[in-house]
């Protein structure tokens, strides 16, 4: 049923102009790069399951050893050794604190009369591992994090003046790196260690002395990719000052980048933290990371592998957590996905 | 090209130079001596002992004594095992070290390739998603746990193979070799996943398409080749996390190699041995970096005419 036109009424008409103040107009609500990145990552299932995985660990490496019962020092001898065991989940014939002896199953908790309950059982000298392995995380958390945000100053620092300047300042950074990225961290970090006195802040130097060098890189190739571009050279026209510039036209661009890079080497610091741990340069005790709790399971394993276990559990959730948070947001990030 | 590799060969000596001198004065640095424990002797002795290794001398000197041993390939003598050469102390624990890791980096690579290619034409399926979440779980858990892991189960519980110690010839190499399989195998397997979707969208697939050619065909004769050029320049990391992986890995199950000794030269502070071995690791990991860079400038033209500009 087609309309005969003529029947319709002139004044239902309106005529259009071109009008070329409009011709700009933004339709879409405009985005803050944030928002942006928000509305991607938010379509992540697995970016959205690690955030609340990170938080979650996160939370009890500061809540864990306050809710247990029982705090990381105290080392009670009678109660060495025992397996975990939960209130509600005992009757149910999971923790509840039946271990083997002797090749024989038995209740050892009723054996060491032991009425109180190790929810993630205790050590060989009677610790808690529940206040242990939350502890143990903050002490791998930290060392990460600190790690982390000293390679991002300084690489992005480095990274940014080298590209910035360019010229004769580019050129003999650029040297220095080179030959810097030639030694294999893994031999300066042992080295370093074997130096400095064992600790938390030898374990950030020594992973700090080469970490950055990664981040410099990724840093000057974005500077040197944005500085030449036309609004940069508007700025400057302008009469911005290069610290203006910086800070307002590089940085902002470059900030993706540098937010994707922290995220990969948080497990990186993770990571080579708990393997020095583990091969005996890293923390000693009474200092325990999630990499030494491992090492001191891993002795044990025969006869209580829940020693080793709840430390693996922990270790093995943050690393696959960063992971696939640092690709979710590298993903969100990546410019080249914008629809 | 030649420029390019002068170049880098200046810059390698440079590099090794600088480990070379950084380790001896850490070394120099460190609190304990290596004859710290014969320290009851009466000094007369210590004197002699000290001149024996020529602990004796000035810094400097001791230093230049070393660079030109260095520069010869001889790189001194062990304090603790009856003054056997550090070089042949390397030379005799190569094997192991070099079967686990040649085997770990083989499988890893091979089923990472496989997996790989799998999500790559599958993509967004289960198969894609199952591989990656492999991949993922490859290069989150850190090696020792997924050993001990292995260990545990694979040696203790099931009996299946020999749990540790180098007595059964091949078969105790096999869980270590998974143990270290597992980063080479999540870093293949992403990589060529990508570079296959990348490939697979390009013009002369399409053109292979639509001549006829079967999947399989275009799979492996016409994007797997070009996919697998950009793997070579992950060789380098992969060397590297193979070598962190070998010192943890022949701690764990006892395998006489390079890894094991190190471990134990950093407790006892055999100097020689540390030195010795650090250096070893840099000129493997330098030397394959190099050959990595220039493979695949000469594989991969495109790059050879930006002339190693990183």
């Amino acid at each position: 049923m087609s309309l005969d036109i003529k029947k319709i009424p002139a004044e239902s008409f309106e005529r259009v102009h071109i009008d070329s103040s409009q011709a700009e107009r933004i339709t879409k609500p405009s985005l803050s790069f944030w928002q942006d990145a928000w509305l991607r990552i938010r379509k992540n299932k697995g970016a959205i399951a690690s955030i609340f995985i990170l938080v979650f660990i996160i939370i009890m490496a500061f809540v864990g050893p306050m809710v247990s019962p029982h705090d990381a020092e105290t080392q009670t001898i009678t109660h060495a050794n025992l397996p975990p065991k939960v209130q509600g989940l005992e009757k149910l014939g999971i923790f509840d604190g039946v271990g083997t002896l002797a090749g024989k199953e038995v209740d050892l908790y009723e054996m060491k009369k032991v009425d109180t309950y190790y929810w993630f059982g205790t050590d060989g000298l009677g610790r808690d591992m529940f206040s242990r392995v939350w502890e143990g995380t903050q002490i791998s958390l930290l060392i990460a994090f600190v790690a982390a945000i000293i390679d991002m100053v300084i690489g992005v620092a480095y990274g940014g003046i080298s590209g910035y300047y360019g010229g004769r300042v580019d050129d003999i950074m650029q040297r220095v790196v080179e030959i810097l990225y030639g030694i294999p961290t893994l031999v300066i970090v042992i080295l370093m260690l074997l130096v400095m006195e064992p600790g938390v802040t030898a374990i950030i130097i020594a992973i700090t002395l080469t970490g950055w060098i990664g981040m410099s890189r990724i840093v000057r190739g974005q500077v040197l990719k944005f500085k030449n571009q036309e609004f940069v050279l508007a700025s400057r026209t302008l009469g911005a000052s290069n610290g203006r510039i910086i800070s307002k036209h590089i940085l902002p661009n470059i900030l993706g980048v540098i937010i994707i890079n922290t995220m990969f080497t948080i497990p990186t610091a993770i990571f080579f933290e708990a393997f020095l741990s583990f091969i005996g340069l890293g923390l000693q005790a009474p200092d325990a990371s999630l990499g030494t709790l491992i090492n001191d399971g891993y002795k044990l394993i025969r006869f209580q592998p829940h020693i080793l276990l709840y430390p693996s559990i922990v270790l093995s959730l943050l690393m696959i957590a960063f992971n696939l948070l640092g690709d979710g947001l590298r993903d969100a990030f990546d410019p080249k996905m914008k629809d | 090209m030649t420029k390019y590799i002068i170049r880098r060969i200046v810059y390698m000596f440079i590099t090794l130079f600088l480990i070379a001198s950084a380790t001896f004065f850490l070394m120099k640095a460190l609190p304990g001596s290596p004859i710290s424990s014969a320290s009851k002797l009466p000094p007369s002795q210590l004197a002699v002992v000290e001149a024996k290794y020529g602990l004796d001398q000035p810094v400097p000197v001791q230093y230049a004594k070393y660079m030109l041993n260095l520069a010869k390939g001889d790189l001194g003598n062990s304090f603790q095992f009856k003054n056997a050469s550090v070089t042949d102390l390397i030379m005799n624990r190569l094997g192991p070290s070099v079967l686990i890791g040649s085997q770990g980096l083989i499988l890893g690579v091979a089923i990472g390739i496989l997996l790989g290619m799998i999500a790559a034409l599958r993509q967004n399926t289960i198969w894609d998603y199952g591989s990656t979440l492999i991949a993922i779980i490859g290069i989150s858990i850190p090696s020792f746990v997924f050993a001990t892991l292995l260990q545990y189960w694979l040696g203790v519980k099931w009996g299946l193979l020999p749990v540790a110690l180098w007595k059964d010839g091949w078969m105790s190499s096999i869980l270590p070799s998974i143990a270290l399989a597992m980063g080479p195998l999540a870093t293949a397997s992403r990589f060529i996943r990508t570079e296959m979707i990348e490939v697979i969208s390009s013009d002369y697939i399409t053109l292979a398409k639509s001549k006829g050619a079967s999947g399989f065909e275009i799979a492996f004769k016409h994007a797997f080749r070009n996919a697998l050029i950009p793997l070579i320049t992950v060789l380098g990391p992969l060397a590297a996390g193979l070598l962190t992986g070998s010192l943890v890995i022949e701690q764990i199950f006892a395998i006489p190699g390079i890894g094991e000794q190190f471990v134990k030269a950093i407790v006892s502070n055999d100097f020689s041995i540390i030195m010795g071995t650090t250096i070893f690791y840099s000129v493997f990991l330098i030397v394959i970096i190099f050959v990595v860079d220039v493979l695949y400038g000469i594989v991969d033209p495109r790059i050879r005419l930006s002339g190693g500009s990183k």
